[in-house]
């Protein structure tokens, strides 16, 4: 459950003014890519974006209260195969400035308050240790004290975290306990996946949504299309795992351009508002 | 009469000692009987040093030979403990949906004289049944069967007890058509507030997501030679050193042992196997295994719905290591703390 062959770049920065877009293979101003939202303005290809940006697009202007962010990582395996997991933390920390793979928070979109999280490929290809399921499972249970419809943007190549074992692979059963009081709470959950999703965060808080929502094109699954391949030897089908392919089997609700992700959002929080339930 | 060694796939390496003076003893059982002679001591002092050698062998496994018994071509699988525990068993197959899947064998069954719901993994013991079963790779629609049947032992409140036993959950394209990763993730949602008491046991192996998707239990032990972890050792070789022979070392650095799990918070008891292993005497195994079962589901059903899913719902929200800097004093979190 933890896959090593996500390139964390889909685009290559060349000569720091243009760069080539790996879809369409056109040269694109590096500068048009982020104003439009790291989206290809020749081909529509979303990028991935980090988890700050994410927010910066998402969350009215100066609404966003980043919570829970006194929780950082340790080592409880003393994992020290081939790499040490301390030395690795040390340095996605430095190079990306946030603590783990994801930043939880509430906020508005759309002037309606929302619990949002975010996790983050640059961090460990987005995989979930006990950081990611901790502040999962803290944002969940704020929802619900708060009364609030939850938003999760998922986006992990890594699913469950190799470096912390089963620890890991039990926050897969945290996040879905907690997604459950969310559930019982008749609070809305929105889950959002962005490229890639796999293993053990698609197998709990990434498909357990309400809705689902994938960017275009977005890559989600359980297994990995390389270890299918090695695995089963078989050729994948065209667009195997991707957002549409996804969708016309069932598994995605709906595709969102990554520009109307917060107006989508707002129609959701309308359509589906929190019953009173007596008696809780 | 002497015997060659067993066929080299039937035992491990470590354990040729143990195969070695096993066919010792039945050499001279053999040779008492034709001869109509009494060797009943030398025996004995067979048996004892037998017992010797497996103390000496099994008191250093390392990780990778727990891993190795787990695999173990003659080890136990679901149906021999069934066969052995639960003669009852009413196999019920519907996942109401897609079609049937054998990995996974549900339907109601007595444990003693109390009435449970089992949901087993099942590999295969022979060729016939590895295909029927698929090698105990489940698909979505063997965890959406599972689900449906907790849900009828939750309407008439039969305890459940789940065996697990699986290298994970199916890699191929038509489960991940029709929702692989889905599938799981509702089972842990929705086994997280079960209103019935669950009984979770590894038999052999815990293949990651595979295993969980049945997993989430008020009570998780394993066998003691069983294992389990979030990748298998050689996945986890693959990826640290491009290199599966590497499977050995990954064992050790992931801490998949009944003891290292236990230590975490993560397993609650660890069931004892015979000596040399489970395969050396699957009824006793089955007894360790039965009596474990029993003592658990009585005391649970004696605890209240509500302290039931209050004591779930903590067990599973308290497992994690991390540091709360917000918290002076305390910087780590543990299940102990
Ligand atoms: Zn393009």
């Amino acid at each position: 459950m933890a896959f090593s062959f996500f390139s964390p770049k889909r685009h290559v920065r060349t000569d720091g003014v243009f760069t080539k877009c790996r879809n369409c293979d056109g040269m694109v101003r590096i500068k048009d890519i982020e104003e439009n939202l790291d989206v290809c303005p020749s081909c529509d290809f979303h990028f991935p974006i980090g988890s700050q940006r994410r927010i910066e697009i998402t969350m009215d202007e100066g609404s966003w209260n980043e919570l829970f962010t006194d929780i950082y990582p340790t080592d409880p395996l003393n994992f020290n195969a081939k790499k040490s997991y301390a030395d690795r933390l040390k340095r996605c920390q430095q190079d990306t400035g946030i603590a783990d793979a994801v930043i939880t928070g509430c906020g508005k979109i759309g002037s309606k308050n929302a619990a949002v999280a975010v996790t983050d490929f640059r961090f460990m290809m987005g995989s979930m240790g006990s950081v990611v399921g901790e502040k999962i499972a803290l944002l969940a249970e704020h929802a619900v004290a708060n009364n609030l419809p939850l938003v999760i943007f998922s986006g992990s190549g890594g699913g469950a975290r190799m470096d912390e074992g089963v620890i890991s692979l039990m926050q897969m059963a945290k996040t879905s306990a907690a997604l459950s009081k969310v559930h019982k709470a008749g609070l809305l959950y929105v889950s959002i996946i962005t490229d890639p999703t796999y293993g053990g965060v698609s197998a709990s808080f990434a498909t357990l949504g309400d809705v689902i929502i994938a960017e275009p094109r977005a890559r989600m699954g359980f297994t990995g299309p390389r270890v299918i391949q090695q695995t089963m030897k078989v050729d994948l089908p065209p667009g195997f795992q991707e957002a549409e392919f996804n969708r016309d089997h069932g598994q995605v609700d709906r595709i969102v351009h990554r520009r109307d992700i917060p107006s989508t959002l707002v129609q959701l929080f309308e359509f589906f508002r929190p019953r009173r339930i007596y008696g809780k | 009469m002497a015997k060659a060694l067993q066929d080299r796939s039937d035992y491990l390496d470590f354990e040729r000692p143990v195969v070695e003076i096993e066919q010792k003893i039945e050499e001279f059982e053999t040779l008492a009987k034709t001869n109509n002679m009494d060797f009943s001591e030398e025996i004995n002092r067979l048996h004892k040093r037998r017992l010797t050698i497996i103390r000496d062998i099994f008191r250093d496994l390392t990780p990778w030979q727990r891993v190795e018994l787990a695999r173990h071509p003659k080890r136990p699988q679901s149906l021999d403990y069934i066969e052995r525990i639960f003669p009852d068993f009413l196999e019920l197959a519907g996942d109401r949906a897609f079609a049937d899947d054998a990995a996974i064998l549900t339907g109601p069954a007595l444990l003693g004289d109390i009435k449970v719901m089992l949901i087993a993994q099942h590999k295969g013991r022979d060729m016939k049944e590895s295909i029927r079963c698929n090698w105990g790779s489940a698909h979505p629609e063997g965890y959406r069967k599972a689900l449906e049947k907790m849900r009828l032992a939750e309407k008439f409140r039969l305890p459940i007890v789940s065996l697990i036993d699986t290298k994970g959950a199916y890699p191929g394209i038509d489960a991940e058509e029709r929702g692989q990763a889905v599938a799981i993730a509702t089972n842990l949602r929705e086994m997280s507030a079960l209103r019935t008491p669950i009984v979770c046991v590894v038999l052999s192996e815990g293949g990651s997501g595979g295993a969980l998707g049945i997993g989430i239990g008020d009570h998780v032990a394993m066998m003691e030679n069983a294992y389990y972890s979030v990748i298998s050792p050689e996945g986890c070789a693959a990826i640290l050193w491009k290199d599966a022979g590497k499977a050995p070392e990954a064992a050790a650095a992931l801490k998949l042992t009944p003891a290292d799990l236990t230590g975490f918070g993560i397993v609650d008891a660890v069931i004892p196997e015979p000596p040399g292993g489970a395969h050396r005497d699957p009824d006793e195994a089955a007894a360790n295994l039965k009596q474990h079962l029993i003592s658990v589901v009585l005391e649970l059903s004696r605890t209240t719905e509500t302290d039931l899913l209050a004591r779930r719902y903590e067990k599973y929200r308290r497992i994690g290591f991390y540091a709360d800097l917000s918290s002076q004093g305390a910087p780590d979190s543990s299940p102990e703390s």
